[in-house]
């Protein structure tokens, strides 16, 4: 596929915005799951954060997204200094296409909620991008759920903000179209700073350009020596295999 | 198709039992007649049969209107204001402590024999179904399509979010509470014609019982209930085709 040729890019994009999260505190039924941690994420950098369940992945990106849940605080700013409130865009485990809307309408609901006109063109060239030109009319339910995560995407890319955020986004698939959706999503986030959570060591070696794990509590963040080659790698590449096993290792699971 | 199969022969069981009773306890007319008997009753005063259940008809779909319209400007208001909330739902909430029956004469005092007091009567028993359901609906609006739109508009859009997610996640809840309505409309009704009226068929009921026209009583009763059970399916059938993303879990319907 080309990557250049179609306009699903904007001005917004040609300065990469970092982001700084500083003293970040979550506090959760009386557990301190991380206090004063700090994270920043490279602009225009795709970094993946790799943590076993419930030791605070989500909460982190909830953080990050404006959605402070009860309990968490910290200081959050792009990387100019300015609040990042409105240059998010949020991409959850479930798709959350709403069933009364077709896909188009599904992927358009940002403008719509915002009250600003709505760029059909874009929104159809979007699809085309992630291979669901013929769905634009379907209804959620008539989809796969493949198919389903790939409009969730398109939708992501709608919104075009400079920050995306990512919960777990294809962990509910099976492994073929699991990677399929990889690296379609390695490819079309290029350029944008992209924060992935997982717990699949393999996907934050695949579509990392920088890794940290979020381990203890309360937890902490470790950045993993940066891979060579660019993502998305092979599953099978030996220096991923490595990495996976002194990943393993280091979570204390081999 | 095997539905109405399964209908007709339960409706055959049941005239059937009924005859037999009717046979067997040797009971005058003018306690249980036979199906025959309301059969002829109901081919013979068809024509004021069809007057009076016009106008009770009338009745309920107005009562259902506009109770719908109040419930869900209720519901609405609730969902979108707090203050609304504090202050009205121990209100809303406290009202159903008072049975629609007990207010039923006041209401013919205050709007008179006519249409007005049968009309508010079935709009004041759907009110609060209406009310309730919409608004459990309102205020279950699964989170992570919120978290989404909050992220996508961050400023605070609150009309468009009830607008573009709560409002189109809560209609399901919303036909929920139209479907008892459709079953409770004809109840309120029939109870404002008891109290005080010159139409409809609890008229037509009441007067009926009273000069021992029992088999006109049971024809008026078969209408009533023809109706209230057209009522609910032209409501079903009407949500199903409104809410076509709103189908019942397969694994829950029934397999035999």
């Amino acid at each position: 596929m080309p990557r250049s040729s179609i306009a699903v890019q904007s001005p917004a994009l040609t300065t990469p915005l970092a982001v700084s999260l500083r003293a970040a505190r979550l506090v959760y039924g009386g557990l301190i799951l991380f206090d004063g941690l700090d994270l920043e994420l490279a602009g225009g950098c795709f970094t993946c954060l790799l943590g076993p369940s419930g030791i605070g992945k989500s909460s982190l990106l909830r953080l990050l997204a404006g959605l402070t849940p009860p309990g968490v605080s910290g200081d959050l700013r792009g990387g100019d200094g300015q609040p990042l409130t409105g240059r998010v865009a949020y991409m959850a485990q479930e798709d959350l296409l709403l069933p009364w809307l077709n896909v188009l309408d599904n992927i358009t609901l940002g403008s719509r909620l915002r009250g600003e006109r709505t760029d059909r063109e874009r929104a159809l060239a979007l699809l085309v991008r992630v291979g669901l030109s013929d769905c634009a009319l379907a209804r959620p339910e008539t989809l796969s759920g493949g198919m389903r995560q790939r409009a969730a995407l398109a939708r992501t890319l709608m919104e075009d903000r400079p920050v995306v955020l990512m919960d777990e986004p294809f962990s509910g698939l099976d492994a073929l179209t699991r990677l399929r959706l990889q690296a379609l999503a390695a490819e079309l986030l290029a350029g944008r700073t992209v924060l992935l959570i997982t717990h699949d060591p393999l996907e934050a070696l695949r579509l990392g350009e920088h890794i940290l794990i979020m381990n203890g509590r309360p937890a902490t963040l470790s950045p993993l020596p940066d891979l060579p080659g660019a993502p998305p790698r092979d599953p099978g590449d030996p220096a991923v295999q490595a990495a996976y096993r002194a990943i393993l290792r280091s979570l204390g699971a081999a | 198709m095997r539905g109405l199969w399964r209908g007709l022969l339960t409706l055959a069981g049941l005239l059937s039992a009924w005859q037999l009773v009717v046979a067997l306890g040797q009971l005058p007319p003018y306690i249980l007649p036979g199906p025959w008997a309301v059969a002829a009753s109901l081919w013979r005063h068809a024509g004021s049969l069809f007057d009076h259940a016009g106008v009770t008809a009338l009745e309920i779909m107005l009562g259902m209107l506009l109770g719908t319209l109040l419930g869900c400007f209720t519901a609405l208001t609730l969902g979108y204001s707090r203050r609304a909330r504090r202050w009205l739902l121990p209100v809303l909430i406290a009202s159903q402590a008072i049975p629609v029956f007990a207010i039923a004469p006041l209401l013919v005092l205050w709007l008179g024999y006519g249409m007005g007091s049968k009309i508010a009567m079935a709009m004041l028993i759907i009110y609060f179904p209406v009310t309730a359901n919409f608004y459990d609906g309102l205020r279950h609006t699964p989170r992570g399509w919120l978290d989404l739109a909050r992220v996508m508009a961050p400023v605070d859009r609150r009309w468009a979010m009830l607008r573009h997610i709560a409002i189109p996640a809560a209609l399901p809840a919303l036909g929920s509470g139209l479907r008892v309505a459709a079953a409770v409309a004809p109840i309120g009704a029939v109870l404002g014609e008891w109290v005080g009226s010159s139409a409809g068929l609890g008229y037509l009921m009441l007067h009926a019982n009273s000069r021992m026209q029992v088999d006109l009583l049971f024809a008026a009763l078969f209408v009533l209930a023809a109706l209230a059970v057209g009522l609910y399916f032209i409501v079903d059938a009407g949500l199903k085709r409104l809410l076509p993303w709103h189908r019942v879990n397969p694994e829950t319907t029934e397999t035999d």
